[in-house]
């Protein structure tokens, strides 16, 4: 299976996803904002950093990226499609996801390791999950506060969209404590916390994170955090 | 290639050219203004045989500044020259004098790293100062060739209760946080200290590391007649330029710019993309020397890459994008703007330099050449402004001989030992077991995390310790696991009771960190935070302090590969006692074969014998007990012994290696207390502890065995099973151990606690509410 990794000018953990990618036994490929090609790849990761700066609305000026064409059409097509910290600005500022993130509520950066349960593993990314798995990654934003209006969040817990929901105290703000949402289809995710950084014993705080790998893979590996 | 460039318009004959100068010597210049001294002043003149141009002058002035130039710092400097060995060269591909020392760290490998400050422009502006300290430091590396891997930082500020460090604190924290996260380097760990000294010298030290295969190694200089001199990255603007504004207010007639914000402003996200394209450009072989742009902006760029090279350089001035294009040559040769970059490429490679710069949306523009002459000559719109030799203006800067002398003070200040009759101390279980709670909480012993939880540890996926681990550890190379440790240390008080101890002190607890993490200490870096060289009591400081750097590096055999000296660090009139505290902050960097043989500071499982290898002296002078508890610094530091630092660090590179220990955690601030409460909070995994044995073998009584910061200490824990070859080592080894305690996550249904046996029990959580509650209540939540 091939991921595709989209690097922007700002991307920063690009290089993570595909490590990730590829210890979840899957091929990485990088894919450039300014080419409006998905290279044949099966899924994509948009994945964390500051496109662009985000100088603007986090992820506002990404969405405007040659390539983010070819990920919304793909992923109405049905594609996978994970958006990890500014990939789910990304996705929300592309309307692939409802809500939009905004300034932690206590007004700083925030880096630690995050425990979250997993809400719904009716989702591409999630499949491998035992539902309600605890799973452990880290969480590291400035803007990561989840914002929708009532009735937004009413169908989002109703429809079992609301994907992984962040245990103990909320981190940013977050309405309800989501931490992460999933389109109607359940093949468009994103998430604030990092799984690509839980993949590596030792560089993290475990491997939690390849769950959702996995759960693209489609491997039937055993179900993580269970 | 199309930016806006400056006004070619100015009043005609107006221009300040080689030509008009030569004409007019009469004509009175703004030196003094600039900084120059009136000798220095003279001595231009002498150089140039004539008077210089206001650009000219504007080079020379900031080029002489003490930061630039070293004057003061230099003949002591040559210290560490003094003290480097042909062993100590050895890993040593580059030394002091480049933008940054590289190391050679084995399978191809090498690594570069620096500590610099930005100390004066964190105070002015605290969020854009320790934010563009940052992204200079950074720039240092990349000119090497080198990739950034990781980022530290090391800050001192006034008291933790002072209205001004509430300001200073949050804008420095989300400054280095701001443009570290988003450039996407992890922060894997530094310093916070707080003392009155830095009330209105906070101090902002940066670290950054690097890493290259030996074949990438880049050195700025401009070689080859013919070479294109491009300057990339942001466009230039009217940032950073500070006192030069004097000269073109002077020099130009109304309606050019007024007074220039003298702090630069970062842009995190173009110094990111021009970090990918330079490290494009260098794979590619398209790059013949390189330099960053810093302090000085042009005028050190063009100057010191024209003095390394092996000709002259001819520069067009009027081809700099600007930001701003009323800015006069002057200022467009002084302009501190960030994210920028110089580059010496072939004719043949300028188009494919070119082409990688527009794929990054980097803008670049050929602003000269390489020439055969000897001289650099900035020509503005066809007029020659500036005609020097570049040596004169980058390396043959004056250089001082200030007077030092030992301070009056210095006899009173060492002889008021912290006796048992000079500061009560507390004896009885309830009385020791208050003091480490209020020790644990106290400014400089408190947990860090509302720190560095505002710093990304995890971006690039090598990190694997951090903060509050002893030292950083990141990996190098995914497939050997090869890595590198590194730890940013000082202690003023320590320096201020006696420089020479002090820096020798810092040398060997960073050092004795990198062991600690299970790495091999290879080399230094070193930022030396000073008051006025013009007070001869701190040019005794900053001279004792060099010496005892110098002397110590010899004798542990690790090279100094480059620094950083900051002056000035003085507030007031009070003589010696507005400077800050003598603090030299040394960085030591360490070499892991596989760092999945790194060594955690705290112990995550139970039944782990804790032992503590090394002896304690009664040693309380400069502590943190006497300062925290009584506010009292005066006696003697702790003493060094730097044959014994090596002993310990090479047992603690063995038992990482060997898998012998667990855990291990050097002794430092707050003495063994602390290290135990810290390796407790680590994992949550308590321990029992008794100090008899340690007592009656060092003559102590527990206070002392608590708090006391002898050095050349760690403790260690180590499982049963590993036991014998653990004491067998060290006995063979003839270093000190002796087994103070157990891990233990406490019987069923009973908290995990810190038990000193037959003094006090402190539950984990009673110890964590009252370490982490600190910063928090004093920054906000």
């Amino acid at each position: 299976m091939r991921i595709g990794v989209v690097t922007f000018p700002g991307s920063l953990d690009d290089g993570d996803a595909r490590r990730a990618v590829r210890l979840a036994g899957a091929e990485p490929v990088a894919l450039w904002h300014a080419d409006a090609d998905l290279r044949g790849v099966d899924a994509v990761v948009l994945p964390g950093g500051f496109s662009y700066g985000d100088y603007l609305r986090c992820g506002a000026i990404a969405s405007f990226a040659p390539i983010m064409g070819e990920v919304v059409a793909g992923a109405r097509r049905g594609l996978p499609v994970l958006g990890i910290c500014n990939g789910f600005q990304v996705l929300c500022e592309s309307h692939l996801l409802p809500g939009a993130l905004v300034r932690n509520d206590h007004q700083k950066f925030v880096c630690k390791d995050q425990r979250l349960r997993v809400e719904s593993t009716a989702t591409a990314w999630t499949s491998a999950f035992a539902a309600g798995a605890e799973i452990t990654v880290p969480l590291k934003n400035g803007e990561g506060g989840f914002v929708a209006d009532d009735e937004t969040l009413d169908r989002l817990e109703g429809e079992g969209r609301v994907v992984f929901r962040y245990l103990g105290a909320n981190p940013n703000g977050s309405l309800r404590g989501i931490a992460g949402i999933a389109n109607e289809r359940g093949n468009v995710v994103g998430l604030m916390p990092h799984p690509e950084h839980a993949v590596e014993e030792g560089y993290g705080p475990g491997t939690d994170g390849l769950g959702l790998f996995a759960s693209v893979l489609g491997a039937g590996l055993a179900a993580v955090g269970a | 290639m199309s930016a806006p460039t400056a006004q070619g318009a100015r009043t005609a004959g107006a221009l300040d050219t080689v030509e008009r100068a030569a004409a007019t010597p009469e004509r009175e210049q703004p030196w003094a203004e600039l900084g120059l001294k009136a000798d220095e002043y003279v001595r231009v003149r002498d150089i140039l045989g004539r008077r210089p141009t206001g650009a000219e002058l504007a080079m020379y002035s900031v080029m002489w500044s003490e930061h630039c130039s070293y004057k003061s710092s230099k003949v002591h400097l040559r210290t560490f020259g003094e003290h480097l060995t042909d062993e100590m060269k050895k890993s040593l591909m580059v030394g002091i004098g480049e933008n940054a020392g590289v190391v050679d760290i084995g399978q191809g490998w090498a690594v570069t790293f620096k500590v610099e400050s930005h100390n004066h422009p964190s105070f002015v502006e605290p969020y854009q100062g320790a934010a563009t300290g940052v992204g200079g430091i950074i720039r240092d590396i990349m000119a090497m060739g080198a990739r950034p891997i990781a980022v530290m930082d090391s800050l001192r500020f006034g008291r933790v209760d002072h209205p001004d460090t509430a300001r200073v604190v949050p804008g420095v924290v989300s400054g280095v946080g701001g443009y570290g996260n988003c450039i996407g380097l992890p922060n894997i760990g530094g310093e916070v200290v707080f003392d009155p000294s830095y009330q209105g010298n906070p101090l902002v030290n940066a670290l950054c590391v690097g890493a290259l295969r030996h074949e990438d190694l880049h050195l700025a200089n401009a070689r080859g007649a013919g070479n294109l001199v491009v300057l990339f990255g942001a466009r230039t603007g009217g940032d950073g330029i500070g006192g030069v504004s004097v000269l073109a207010s002077e020099t130009f007639e109304a309606g050019g710019p007024s007074k220039r914000p003298a702090v630069q402003v970062g842009d995190p996200f173009q110094e990111k993309v021009l970090i990918e394209c330079c490290l494009e450009l260098f794979h590619a072989g398209l790059v013949e020397g390189i330099q960053d742009l810093g302090g000085a902006g042009l005028s050190c760029a063009t100057s010191e890459l024209a003095s390394a090279g092996d000709g002259g350089m001819l520069i067009h001035l009027d081809r700099v994008p600007l930001r701003d294009p009323s800015l006069s040559p002057e200022e467009i040769l002084m302009s501190e703007s960030q994210e920028r970059m110089m580059a010496v490429v072939t004719p043949a490679n300028l188009d494919a330099f070119l082409a990688v710069a527009r794929k990054w949306d980097v803008e670049a523009a050929v602003l000269g050449e390489v020439t055969d002459g000897d001289h650099l000559v900035v020509q503005w719109h066809g007029e020659t402004v500036v005609d020097v030799p570049p040596r004169t203006v980058a390396h043959e800067g004056p250089v001082y001989e200030r007077p030092y002398a030992r301070p009056a003070s210095q006899d009173a200040l060492q002889a008021d030992a912290p006796s048992a009759g000079r500061l009560p101390r507390p004896s009885g279980g309830r009385e020791l077991r208050a003091t480490v709670l209020r020790m644990v909480a106290s400014p400089n012993l408190c947990s860090r995390a509302w720190v560095t939880d505002q710093y990304d540890r995890y971006v690039l996926g090598n990190t694997t310790l951090a903060t509050p681990d002893d030292a950083g550890v990141v990996r190098v190379d995914e497939t050997t696991g090869l890595g590198v440790a590194l730890s940013l240390d000082g202690n003023g008080r320590f320096a201020k009771l006696d420089p020479r101890t002090g820096a020798q002190l810092a040398l060997a607890e960073a050092y004795r960190n990198v062991a600690t993490a299970g790495a091999r200490p290879l080399a230094v870096t070193d930022c030396l935070n000073f008051g006025s060289p013009e007070d001869p009591g701190v040019m005794w400081q900053f001279a004792e302090a060099v010496r005892g750097l110098a002397e110590g590096c010899e004798q542990l055999g690790v090279p100094v590969t480059g620094g950083n000296v900051s002056l000035y660090n003085q507030t007031g009139d009070r003589g010696l006692d507005s400077a800050v505290l003598p603090t030299p902050v040394i960085g030591v960097l360490g070499v892991l074969d596989d760092v999945s043989r790194r060594t955690p500071s705290g112990w995550r499982e139970a039944g782990r014998n804790v032992y503590l290898l090394g002896t304690t002296r009664e040693e309380l002078g400069g502590s943190e007990w006497a300062w925290a508890e009584h506010g009292h610094l005066g006696g003697l530091p702790p003493a060094v012994d730097l044959e014994h630092e090596a002993l310990l660090a090479d047992v603690l590179v063995n038992c990482s290696r060997d898998g012998l220990v667990d855990a291990a955690h050097d002794l430092a601030d707050g003495g063994l207390a602390q290290a135990l409460v810290e390796s407790v909070l680590r994992f949550g995994v308590g321990a029992r502890v008794w100090l008899d044995e340690l007592c009656e073998r060092d003559g102590v009584d527990p206070f002392v065995a608590l708090f006391s910061e002898s050095a050349g200490r760690a403790i260690v824990a180590v499982p049963r099973e590993e036991e014998v070859r653990f004491t067998d080592m060290c006995t063979a080894r003839g270093l000190a151990h002796l087994r103070i305690g157990v891990t233990d996550t406490g019987s069923e249904g009973e908290e995990a606690a810190l038990d000193v046996q037959g003094l006090f029990t402190v539950p984990v959580a009673e110890l964590r509410t009252a370490h982490e509650g600190t910063l928090p209540a004093h920054f906000g939540a």
